[in-house]
């Protein structure tokens, strides 16, 4: 709090700051630390969404995959700016997500002997945030392996790495298993995400669920074919 | 209907007082009239016990009639036993066949102390109560019906939303041990209507920070709690909470105000008020999960910068 003030003199800073305090006061309470997950969520199922789109060129081969990565590339700054709001993103879903874990278990500090489930629950809002740390374990794994920033894409095209790590069955295994691990992710995510936002009103809550768990199998389906696509059939 | 008594096995929770550790006691109690209500039969282990000069099973009853919220513990892992709609004094025995084991809990929460063996504080519940769960206007005395004409749909909903007896099975459940239930239900009630709307904003922010402030956990949408609800109060209320919310949040002028005992030790000695002896003591726990709240946000925001200034520099050095 003290070190940027000599920096930017400005008038009336520590007024801002104070004045500033009912965004950290709404943001920092249990329902803005939702409202956060929910907001960086339904950005991802956008990113998961376009990211599909993008990689069902592989369907139409080495050329069509590779003109893809290139068009991608070729936007430059713009790309840029989308991969640091994706980061963004992606740091305020796994932070938040962690302190409302750790916030959730210390709640309870006293455990109940018999635990049985009065229904509602389900296996994907159960696994919430052991299927959250298992995607983070994936995406590291993912953008290891195909990235630009740490695979050199100058020598080969990125139709002949990703051919190249499915010829390797584990890594069609441990993809295929990521996915199904993303959908379980999904399930729960998409309706909990209007939930929270407040958006739950008895026309469109339904149709909000079954899309929920339509968006799941169509990522689990989408992405889990492709691995096994190159593996096999291409 | 079947046999008319029935012998089962307590194993039930035994603890002091909120010192004490606490531990399972098996107790066997035979001859229990199957028409009997679950807190009958408590009565008849307690008259055995009383009769054998041991310390009676304490726990919270009042009207026994399924209203006033005071009775409840977890039965076999579900707050208020295996019937839907129901609270525990509604239970019946005739749930239960003979040779039965049945495992009974008081509610679990950071929030809720035990108080004795089934008995909880659920003091919380009223402090989030006094943040803002009330109208303060001079109602006076029973309006004109109809001088304010209120929609049959949103009556409805309010009185739905006002079904809540308050009785904590919805913490109990909750596997966040979350209020939000409770709280919305509170919310809904007052801010569905013309009364409640003029401190809506006010209300939903200091219920919520109140209820934040006592350590109940964050909602994360299981539903659990509107399985076991004995009043079926729906999580649409809990939609409506978050609405509210964000609504006080970002549009209100509204702030934050917390009952006096909820205060923060070192705010409450530089106001007069506070000097009064009959001043509750500063609640210790708030103040320090208030400022760890504080802390976390704080890193979460720095933590974040960092990780976008670490990416932004990344990816500059790769384009150059």
């Amino acid at each position: 709090m003290v070190w940027p003030l000599p920096l930017i003199p400005q008038p009336n800073c520590m007024e801002r700051m104070r004045t500033m305090a009912w965004l950290t006061q709404t943001l920092g309470s249990s329902i803005g630390k939702k409202v956060l997950m929910a907001v960086s969520g339904l950005s991802f199922i956008g990113f998961l969404a376009g990211h599909l789109a993008g990689n069902l060129t592989i369907y139409g081969g080495a050329d069509a995959f590779n003109g893809y990565a290139e068009q991608l590339h070729a936007l430059g700054p713009f790309l840029a700016v989308a991969e640091f709001g994706l980061l963004g993103l992606f740091a305020i879903h796994v932070l938040v997500g962690l302190v409302l874990f750790w916030q959730n278990f210390q709640a309870r500090p006293v455990r109940y002997a018999v635990n049985k489930s009065p229904g509602g629950k389900t296996i994907g809002s159960a696994t919430m945030p052991y299927t959250g740390v298992l995607i983070l374990l994936f995406i590291i794994f993912h953008l290891s392996n195909f990235s630009r920033f740490f695979v050199d894409q100058s020598a080969t095209t990125i139709y002949q790495i990703v051919s190249n790590a499915f010829a390797n069955p584990v890594y069609v295994g441990l993809y295929v298993l990521a996915m199904l691990v993303v959908a379980l992710h999904v399930s729960h995510g998409f309706w909990s995400l209007f939930q929270t936002l407040g958006l739950n009103h008895s026309k469109y809550m339904p149709a909000i669920t079954v899309l929920g768990v339509v968006l799941s199998v169509v990522f689990a389906l989408g992405f889990g074919f492709l691995p096994v696509y190159i593996a096999f059939m291409a | 209907m079947g046999s008319d008594t029935i012998n089962i096995t307590l194993k039930v929770w035994r603890q002091k007082n909120a010192a004490d550790k606490g531990r399972f006691e098996t107790i066997a109690v035979n001859d229990v009239d199957s028409h009997m209500s679950f807190l009958e039969m408590l009565d008849t282990a307690n008259e055995k016990l009383i009769l054998a000069g041991k310390d009676p099973i304490a726990f919270d009853n009042d009207c026994r009639e399924g209203i006033c919220g005071t009775c409840g513990c977890v039965v076999d892992g579900i707050p208020h036993g295996p019937n839907k709609a129901m609270t525990l004094c509604q239970l019946h025995m005739r749930k239960f066949a003979d040779g039965d084991v049945i495992a009974v809990e008081p509610w679990r929460a950071r929030a809720f102390k035990v108080l004795k063996d089934l008995m909880v504080d659920r003091g919380p519940l009223d402090k989030i109560i006094q943040a803002g769960g009330y109208v303060s206007v001079n109602t006076g005395s029973a309006p004109d019906a109809n001088a304010i004409p209120i929609p049959m749909e949103v009556a409805e909903k309010a009185m739905d939303a006002a079904a809540c007896i308050g009785c904590g099975a919805c913490v109990a459940t909750c596997p966040n041990a979350s209020a939000m239930l409770f709280v919305s239900a509170k919310v809904s009630q007052l801010a569905l209507l013309p009364q409640g709307k003029p401190e809506a904003a006010q209300r939903a922010l200091s219920m919520v920070a109140t209820m934040d402030a006592l350590g109940f956990g964050n909602c994360t949408n299981h539903k659990a709690c509107e399985a076991v609800c004995p009043k079926e109060v729906s999580i649409v209320n809990i939609a409506r909470l978050n609405r509210e919310f964000i609504k006080a949040g970002v549009t209100s002028e509204a702030e934050v105000d917390l009952p006096l005992a909820l205060v923060p030790a070192a705010e409450k000695s530089a106001k007069p008020r506070a000097a009064s002896p009959e001043a509750p003591k500063p609640a210790k726990p708030v103040a320090q999960s208030t400022s760890g709240g504080m802390v976390l946000t704080g890193s979460i925001y720095i933590l974040t910068f960092l990780f976008v200034l670490g990416f932004i520099w990344q990816s500059l050095a790769s384009f150059l």
